[in-house]
């Protein structure tokens, strides 16, 4: 335990000494998560502390809130985080709160989401852009079933480093036997979730035992790190790779001769030259300047918010998706995904909903396919309404062409929300896992890249060809890979006319 | 003036400036996806201008988002005439720079009744001057979004917010019947009356404030920087003594100090700080090694636990 240690000592400074923050990588985006009760709120009040987040007038207004100290002569940490007058009256977390913390190593930004199952969508909305979740198991009750489906909603949404806080050990008296066993039980859910990376740690939240310090008096048979070491080395998500993305925010037209479109790189990256699709349209055309307020740039990647000027005058709009000419994403009318439902009315079998995904805003139809059984981990058949909170496969249908990545693929363009058009509410969040195919009034599920029709044609063709009326019903089920006519020459010659 | 995009600003070649390290790049491109989405989606936005270093911040961010068109939308200052005096200067002056629309409002009813931070306390005070103001405001605009400078670090409750946070016809927050907001994929869809408010600085610290701001020159308000000035003390804060409005009390005299403002409001409910620092990197090395917040000098935060949640459900930014 002696390199571990000396970091935390590092890491931890006396108020009145400078604080050299390094922040040489993007801030880490965590969620905490797991049933009410378990010490959520109160982990996340000792990681302030200890990292000496709380500045002295909070800590004074924190021990005049908590009505002088406990006994173990500490203040209420949970105070810190439930900032609403209604959750400091219940004692619990309604909304989540976004809380910003660093040591010199790197920078946080901490979601602290609720565990009361009626607040399942405040913990979807911190698991959406969390690169990593901390899972609190209180030592006496193990996993819970709300344990499992935050787990489950995590790695849903693509979460893919899991920390379980075995937190309250000291109110089992450090037994390891306890934190064995529940860390052998939430390892096999996890792997069952897909879940590879997963750093267990025994704590006490509230006495700060291995959140920063490490405990090595009471807890000797714990050689592991710390929960802030284990946040230090986690990594960020990487951002998108993959084919070049940019859904079109907006189009810019200062004066007669500039027309540019804005967006963020949702994908891939791009630089003058590359020759660019634009969908649904299937136009063709060259990126001639990326522009920023800076200075011109000569590439963007994933991550930059720009402007980008094509080449020729083409129809571009909001809600288009300008991407590389290679490694198209799926566009159709039928695509399969999996969703959560967020709001009491649930979702409704047939209803049209609005669906957001990008800066694309489209009418929908979404029918339930199956909802996943917590308990089991099992899909069953559904054919009814997705009550609040459930977890389902669903098959959406749209009028107009639409436009799409798989979630594993690409987080910005896998993505989506459903707006019900009677409250407006955002009432759902879903991930696309793949396209359907449509023939003859027969649905069929294809995996990204499955069985279709794959025809390579340079572009001039391939948009004339796509145009055509003739074409019209055949589209789903093809997939045209635009090149260039040299290109398609040379992919000629090598299958020595095979094509 | 429409501003024509210029071949030789474009084609410039970088700036002898540091480039942005990943983390406030990373801010700020977020940043920019929500100026274009809000600008994309609401008929009528516009941008709440306090003159602050936040403030500064924001319309430095929504000039760099609609570059090189013009930034598409208003400004508005909620004006509560209590001000420092320069801050009234720099916003005119930035308004002229930078070819925005402002509007500027105040409370007639403030000035027919009265009312002063003096006569009638902060927190009513605040309630006409601000709040109401800002109500009166966003109703004559027809405003369906409203862009703020609020950071989630700044308060308890202000950690709560969503970056699209949904107001009622009246402008009433409800806290605990928010809208999911998943990915940066935000959902836009208002009735008639109903607004948002946005927030891209939502995921910012006042330490990358300060950073941002030094990293990308931007202009602040003279009072951020430390210089000798008159003060007065008075219920533990050192309040301006320049303006002809404030009148002594008994045993109170006027001193002069080496001062400066952590954050700028109306100039007898913000206090100074006792501070040498005068520029941006002594600035920022002092907030280094602050030991308080920075909302520590607003009486207005203090009135009692929960009070800005109040002041939020009931329309205060």
């Amino acid at each position: 335990m002696t390199a571990p240690a000396q970091t935390a000592s590092a890491t931890i400074l006396p108020f009145a000494e400078p604080l050299k923050t390094v922040r040489d990588t993007r801030p880490l985006r965590l969620i905490t998560c797991g049933s009410v009760d378990d010490g959520k709120s109160t982990l996340i009040g000792r990681l302030l502390w200890d990292t000496k987040a709380v500045k002295e007038d909070q800590a004074a207004t924190l021990a005049r809130d908590s009505g002088g100290q406990n006994d173990l002569g500490l203040p209420d940490f949970a105070l810190l985080l439930d900032g609403l007058q209604a959750e400091r009256e219940q004692g619990i977390t309604i909304d989540v709160a976004y809380r910003y913390f660093s040591t010199d190593r790197r920078s946080f930004i901490v979601a602290d989401t609720p565990g009361h199952e009626q607040y399942t969508r405040n913990m979807a909305t911190g698991a959406s852009t969390a690169d990593l979740a901390i899972l609190l198991a209180d030592a006496r009750a193990g996993l819970l079933e709300q344990t499992r489906r935050h787990a489950t909603i995590a790695a849903l949404m693509g979460i893919r480093q899991f920390v379980l806080a075995v937190n309250k050990i000291d109110l089992v008296h450090y037994d390891k036997a306890v934190f064995d066993r529940i860390s052998h039980e939430f390892r096999e859910f996890a792997l069952s979730l897909g879940v590879r990376q997963i750093t267990a740690i025994p704590m006490s939240a509230l006495k700060g035992e291995n959140v920063v310090y490490p405990a090595d008096a009471s807890m000797p048979w714990y050689d592991g790190p710390t929960l802030v070491e284990t946040l230090e080395l986690a990594t960020v998500r990487s951002t998108q790779a993959g084919g070049f993305r940019l859904p079109v925010q907006r189009v810019v037209r200062p004066g007669e001769s500039f027309r540019g479109y804005q967006g963020t790189v949702a994908g891939g990256s791009v630089k003058p030259g590359d020759s660019v699709v634009i969908l649904p349209s299937g136009t063709v055309a060259n990126v001639s300047r990326i522009v920023t307020f800076d200075l011109v740039r000569n590439a963007a990647v994933a991550g930059d918010a720009i402007t980008l000027v094509l080449d020729r005058q083409v129809d571009v709009a909001r809600g288009d998706v300008i991407v590389s000419l290679d490694g198209q994403p799926m566009t159709g009318h039928h695509f399969d995904a999996q969703l959560v439902s967020l709001q009491p009315g649930g979702i409704e079998p047939g209803k049209r909903y609005w669906l957001k995904s990008g800066s694309r805003r489209q009418r929908v139809a979404v029918e339930p396919i199956s909802q996943l059984e917590l308990a089991t981990g099992k899909w069953q058949p559904h054919a009814s309404t997705l009550a609040m909170n459930a977890i389902g496969k669903v098959r959406l249908s749209f009028e107009e062409l639409a436009v799409f990545d798989a979630y594993e693929q690409n987080r910005s363009t896998g993505a989506f929300i459903l707006i019900d058009p009677d409250t407006l509410n955002t009432v759902a969040g879903g991930m696309i896992t793949a396209k359907r195919a449509e023939i003859g009034g027969i649905h069929r599920a294809d995996a990204p890249g499955g069985q279709r029709v794959v025809l390579s044609l340079p572009a001039d063709l391939a948009e004339q060809l796509m145009a055509s009326e003739l074409f019209a019903n055949r589209r789903d089920e093809t997939e045209v890979k635009r090149m260039t006519a040299k290109q398609a020459a040379e992919l000629f010659s090598n299958a020595g006319g095979d094509i | 003036m429409p501003l024509s995009v210029q071949e030789t600003e474009v084609k410039n070649p970088p700036v002898s400036r540091p480039p942005l390290d990943p983390h406030l790049k990373a801010l700020e491109n977020e940043a920019i996806h929500i100026f274009r989405e809000v600008a994309a989606e609401f008929e009528k936005p516009v941008m709440l201008y306090s003159i602050g270093k936040d403030s500064s911040v924001l319309l430095h961010l929504a000039r760099k988002a609609f570059y090189p068109g013009r930034v598409p939308f208003p400004l508005l200052h909620v004006d509560t005439t209590w001000k420092f005096k320069e801050m009234i200067e720099f916003r005119d002056q930035i308004a002229e720079k930078y070819d925005l629309d402002l509007v500027v409002h105040t409370n007639p009813r403030g000035a027919e009744e009265g009312i002063t931070p003096f006569s009638h306390g902060s927190a009513l005070y605040t309630d006409i001057m601000k709040t109401e103001a800002l109500r009166q405001a966003l109703d004559a605009g027809g405003y369906d979004a409203a862009f703020g400078g609020a950071r989630r670090d700044e308060e308890a409750s202000r950690a709560k917010e969503r970056i699209y946070s949904f107001r009622t016809p009246d402008h009433k927050w409800d806290p605990r019947n928010q809208r999911p907001e998943l990915w940066n994929v935000y959902n836009g869809m208002v009735r008639k009356g109903e607004s948002v408010r946005a927030f891209p600085l939502s995921n910012w610290t006042e330490v990358d404030i300060w950073r941002y701001i030094q990293a990308e020159d931007i202009p602040l308000v003279p009072l951020y920087y430390a210089a000798e000035r008159p003060y007065v003390e008075r219920d533990g804060m050192m309040i301006l003594a320049e303006d002809p409005r404030l009148e002594l009390l008994p045993g109170e005299t006027v001193q002069q100090g080496m001062i400066r403002f952590r954050t700028l409001g109306c100039f007898p409910l913000t206090g100074a700080i006792r501070s040498t620092a005068s520029n941006l990197e002594e600035v920022i090395a002092e907030l280094e090694i602050a030991t308080v917040s920075e909302r520590q000098g607003r009486a207005i935060d203090r009135d009692q636990s929960g009070s800005m949640e109040k002041k939020k459900r009931e329309g205060y930014f």
